[in-house]
C-alpha cells in the first residue's frame, strides 16, 4: 500500500522524467529561433543552433598584396599570417586561431593540410602552417593581384545582434512594429468598453429576450471570420473607409465582441447579488451600479480579455491581409514577415529568426506577466 | 500625419466616444424622456428601466450584427453571382468547387485537421495537466507548455520552419537523420505525410490552452472519491481512467469543440508553411487564392466553412440553453 494518496508513488520517478522531455520537447523550437536571432549567416548555415556555444569550423578567404614581397635571389617570397587579415579580423579577435585546412583556390578551400607545401598555378609554392604563418614563393612577382588564400579554421562561438540592427533599420520591420501598435491598442479598448456593457446588461439587467440574445451570442462564437472578408470590405468601401486603420480597427472590434461579451457575463452572473440589490435598494442607478461596483469588480476578467484581445489582434494575419492595405507603409509585423521576408529573404535565416523574434517578443512579455489573469479569465469562460 | 498620433487620437476617440454615448444616452433617458420627477415619477422609472438595457445592448448588437449576421447572409447571397457579381448564377459557384481537384482536396484536409488537432492537442494537454497535478515544480512546466499560446502563428511557422529545414545544419529533424547517415528529407514535401507536419505546430500551441483548463477540472475533482478507490486497491492508472476521466468529460469535450472551431478558422500556418502547395490546402487558406480575384468563389468558400461549423454552433447553443436553464 503505498500508493495512499499523499505519499509518493513509484511512479514519481517517471512522471518527472516525462515532464522533462516534454518541457524541453515544447521550449527546443522557440530556444533555436532565440539562438539563431544573434547568430550571423554563415555560422547559421554551416553549423546547427544547438553547437552555437561550441567553436565552429568555417571557411575564410585571406588575401595580400604584393607590396610585402621581398625578393630572395631570383624568387618573390611573401611572409604573413593569415589571421592578420583585416577581413577576419572580426572572428579572430585576438588575431590568432588554429588552422585546420587549407588551399589556394576558391573550389577547393581545403586541399591541403597545414605544413604541406602546395603547388601554385604558375610556378611557385605556398606553405601555411597550423598558427597561421605563411611563406609563398614565386618566380614572378606577385604583381597586383598579390596573394589569395583559403582557409579552414576554429572559430570560437560568437554572437552578434547585427540581425536586429539589420532588420529594424533596413527591413523596415521598426515601421511594422509601429503599424501593429496602432492596430492592437485601439483594436483592445473599444471592444472591451461595448462588450463590459453588454454583459453587465446580459448579467443583471432584466428585459424580454435576454435568452434569446445570449444563445446568440454563444452562437456567434463559432462563426468563421472568413465569411465576414468578402462582403465587409465591399461595405467598409462603400462607407470610403476601405482599407484602412479604421476598417480594421472596426473589424477587430466585430469580431472580438463574442468572447469579450461571452467571458464577461460568465464572469459577472458569478459576482455576488447581494452587493448589487442593496445598491439598487440605496438608491443607485444602472448605471452607477455598473460603473462603480461591477468595473472594478470585474477588473480580473476584464484584463484577462485585454490580453486575449490583445495576442489575438497582435497575432493576427487574416484580418490584416484583407483589411489593410498591401502596402509597406501600413503593413503590420505578421504580413511583413509572411508575405515580404519569407519571400525575399526565405534563404536568409538569421534576418527570418529575427524578424520573427521581434513578432513574439512583445506577446511573450504581456503573456508571462499576465500570465495569471489569463488563465483565470480563460477558466471564468470554460470551465462551470 | 504619422501612425502612432492617428493611433492615439483614435483610441482617445473611440474610448471617449464610448463612454460619451454610455454616460449620455443614460442621462438623456433618465432626465429628459423619462424624468424622475413629477406625478409620473414612479412609473416613468420603470419605463426607462425597460429601455436602458437596449441602451447598454446597442453598440454590442450594432457591432455583432454587422460584422457577423450581415456577413452570413451577405456571403451566402453573394455566392450565388459570378465572378462579376452581376450575374445570378445559382449554385454555380458550389458545383464548380466540387469539380475542382484542389477543393476536394481541401475539404479532404480540412477533416485530417479537424480529426487530428484537436484530438491530439486534448490528448497531450490532459497528459500535462495530470502529470504536472502534484509535481512541485509543475507550475513552471505549466507556463513553459502553455507559452506558445502567445506566439502568432506566422512566428509559429518560421519557429517550426527552423525545425523542419532541409539543410541539417539548420533543422534539428534532418541533423538527427544526418546523425544516422540519412539523407535530409523536405518534411513540408512527403505527400499527404506533410499535412501532419504542419498539423503539429497547432498542436503545439494548442496544447497549452487544452492543459490549463483540464489541468482546472482536475483539481476540480472532489479528493474522497479518488480517496476511495485508492482505498479499494485501484492503481494510479485505474484511478485516472476510471474515476478522473468519466468526471471531467464535459470539460474534456468543451475543450475539444474549441479547439475544432480554432482549427476551422485557421489559415496561417498553411499559408506561410506551403502556401498551400505539395497537397496541404485547407479550406481557408483555399479561400484565399480567390480572395480580390473572384467574390463569388471566396465566399462560396467561406460558406462552405460555415456549413462544416454548423453542428459545432448548434451544439454550442444547445450547451449553453442547458446551463442556463
Amino acid at each position: 500500500m503505498d500508493n495512499i494518496a499523499g505519499k509518493k508513488s513509484g511512479l514519481s520517478w517517471a512522471v518527472n522524467i516525462t515532464v522533462v522531455l516534454l518541457v524541453l520537447l515544447w521550449l527546443l523550437p522557440t530556444v533555436g529561433l532565440l539562438v539563431s536571432s544573434f547568430r550571423d549567416r554563415d555560422q547559421i548555415s554551416n553549423s546547427g543552433w544547438w553547437t552555437a556555444p561550441l567553436a565552429v569550423e568555417l571557411n575564410f578567404r585571406a588575401r595580400f598584396s604584393s607590396e610585402g614581397e621581398v625578393l630572395q635571389g631570383d624568387t618573390y617570397v611573401m611572409e604573413g599570417n593569415v589571421f592578420d587579415d583585416p577581413e577576419n579580423a572580426a572572428r579572430f579577435p585576438d588575431g590568432s586561431g588554429t588552422l585546420s585546412a587549407y588551399g589556394t583556390r576558391g573550389v577547393a578551400p581545403a586541399e591541403f593540410a597545414p605544413g604541406v607545401t602546395a603547388e601554385q598555378r604558375g610556378g611557385g609554392s605556398l606553405l601555411v602552417e597550423e598558427n597561421g604563418s605563411f611563406r609563398a614563393e614565386s618566380p614572378e612577382s606577385f604583381g597586383r593581384r598579390g596573394q589569395t588564400i583559403y582557409f579552414q579554421a576554429m572559430t570560437p562561438p560568437q554572437f552578434t545582434t547585427a540581425n536586429y540592427t539589420t532588420v529594424m533599420q533596413s527591413d523596415g520591420m521598426d515601421r511594422a512594429f509601429i503599424n501593429t501598435l496602432t492596430v492592437t491598442i485601439p483594436a483592445t479598448v473599444i471592444p472591451i468598453l461595448i462588450a463590459a456593457f453588454a454583459a453587465y446588461a446580459l448579467a443583471w439587467m432584466e428585459f424580454p429576450g435576454r435568452a434569446l440574445l445570449i444563445a446568440a451570442v454563444v452562437g456567434l462564437l463559432v462563426v468563421p471570420l472568413q465569411l465576414a472578408l468578402v462582403p465587409l470590405l465591399k461595405l467598409h468601401t462603400q462607407l470610403g473607409i476601405g482599407q484602412s486603420f479604421v476598417g480594421i480597427w472596426l473589424a477587430h472590434t466585430g469580431f472580438g465582441l463574442p468572447l469579450a461579451i461571452y467571458l464577461l457575463r460568465n464572469y459577472m452572473v458569478g459576482l455576488p447579488r447581494d452587493i448589487i440589490e442593496s445598491a439598487k435598494v440605496d438608491g443607485a442607478t444602472d448605471f452607477q451600479i455598473f460603473t462603480k461596483i461591477i468595473l472594478p469588480l470585474s477588473f480580473p476578467a476584464l484584463a484577462s480579455f485585454a490580453i486575449f484581445q490583445f495576442l489575438w489582434t497582435w497575432n493576427d494575419l487574416l484580418v490584416a491581409k484583407v483589411f489593410l492595405p498591401s502596402g509597406a507603409a501600413s503593413q503590420v509585423m505578421t504580413v511583413k514577415i509572411a508575405d515580404d521576408l519569407l519571400g525575399s529573404r526565405g534563404g536568409d535565416w538569421g534576418i527570418l529568426a529575427t524578424a520573427a523574434f521581434i513578432s513574439i517578443a512583445v506577446p511573450l512579455v504581456v503573456f508571462f506577466t499576465m500570465q495569471r489573469y489569463l488563465v483565470r479569465g480563460l477558466l471564468a469562460g470554460s470551465v462551470k | 500625419m504619422s501612425p502612432v498620433l492617428q493611433g492615439l487620437i483614435t483610441i482617445f476617440v473611440g474610448v471617449f466616444g464610448c463612454v460619451g454615448y454610455f454616460y449620455a444616452s443614460n442621462v438623456v433617458l433618465d432626465r429628459v424622456i423619462f424624468p424622475a420627477r413629477g406625478p409620473k415619477a414612479g412609473s416613468n422609472i420603470n419605463k426607462a428601466n425597460k429601455v436602458r438595457p437596449w441602451l447598454f445592448l446597442f453598440p454590442a448588437i450594432f457591432a455583432l450584427g454587422l460584422y457577423l449576421v450581415y456577413p452570413v447572409v451577405g456571403s451566402f447571397i453573394r455566392s450565388l453571382y459570378d465572378r462579376s457579381g452581376n450575374n445570378f448564377i445559382w449554385f454555380g459557384n458550389y458545383t464548380d468547387l466540387m469539380a475542382e481537384a484542389e477543393f476536394r482536396q481541401s475539404v479532404f484536409n480540412n477533416f485530417l485537421w479537424i480529426l487530428f488537432v484537436p484530438a491530439m492537442a486534448t490528448f497531450l494537454g490532459l497528459l500535462v495537466a495530470q502529470l504536472t497535478d502534484r509535481l512541485r515544480w509543475g507550475n513552471i512546466a505549466k507556463s513553459l507548455i502553455f507559452m506558445p499560446m502567445a506566439i502568432s502563428f506566422v512566428g509559429a511557422s518560421l519557429i517550426w520552419k527552423f525545425v523542419y529545414a532541409n539543410n541539417p545544419d539548420v533543422g534539428i529533424i534532418n541533423a538527427l537523420r544526418d546523425s544516422f547517415g540519412l539523407s535530409p528529407i523536405d518534411v513540408v514535401q512527403i505527400p499527404f505525410w506533410n499535412n501532419f507536419f504542419l498539423m503539429l505546430i497547432l498542436v503545439w500551441i494548442q496544447t497549452g490552452f487544452a492543459m490549463v483548463i483540464l489541468s482546472a477540472a482536475l483539481r476540480g475533482i472532489p479528493e474522497e472519491t479518488i480517496e476511495a478507490a485508492i482505498i479499494d486497491g485501484a492503481n494510479p492508472f485505474q484511478v485516472f481512467f476510471s474515476i478522473k476521466i468519466p468526471q471531467i468529460m464535459g470539460t474534456i469535450v468543451v475543450v475539444w469543440t474549441t479547439i475544432t472551431i480554432l482549427v476551422l478558422k485557421v489559415f496561417d500556418i498553411v499559408y506561410t508553411m506551403t502556401g498551400g502547395n505539395f497537397g496541404t490546402q485547407i479550406l481557408p487558406s483555399y479561400m484565399m487564392t480567390y480572395m480580390f480575384r473572384d467574390d463569388g468563389r471566396a465566399t462560396a468558400v467561406a460558406f462552405v466553412i460555415m456549413i462544416i461549423v454548423l453542428p459545432v454552433m448548434i451544439w454550442n447553443i444547445m450547451q449553453a440553453r442547458k446551463e442556463m436553464r
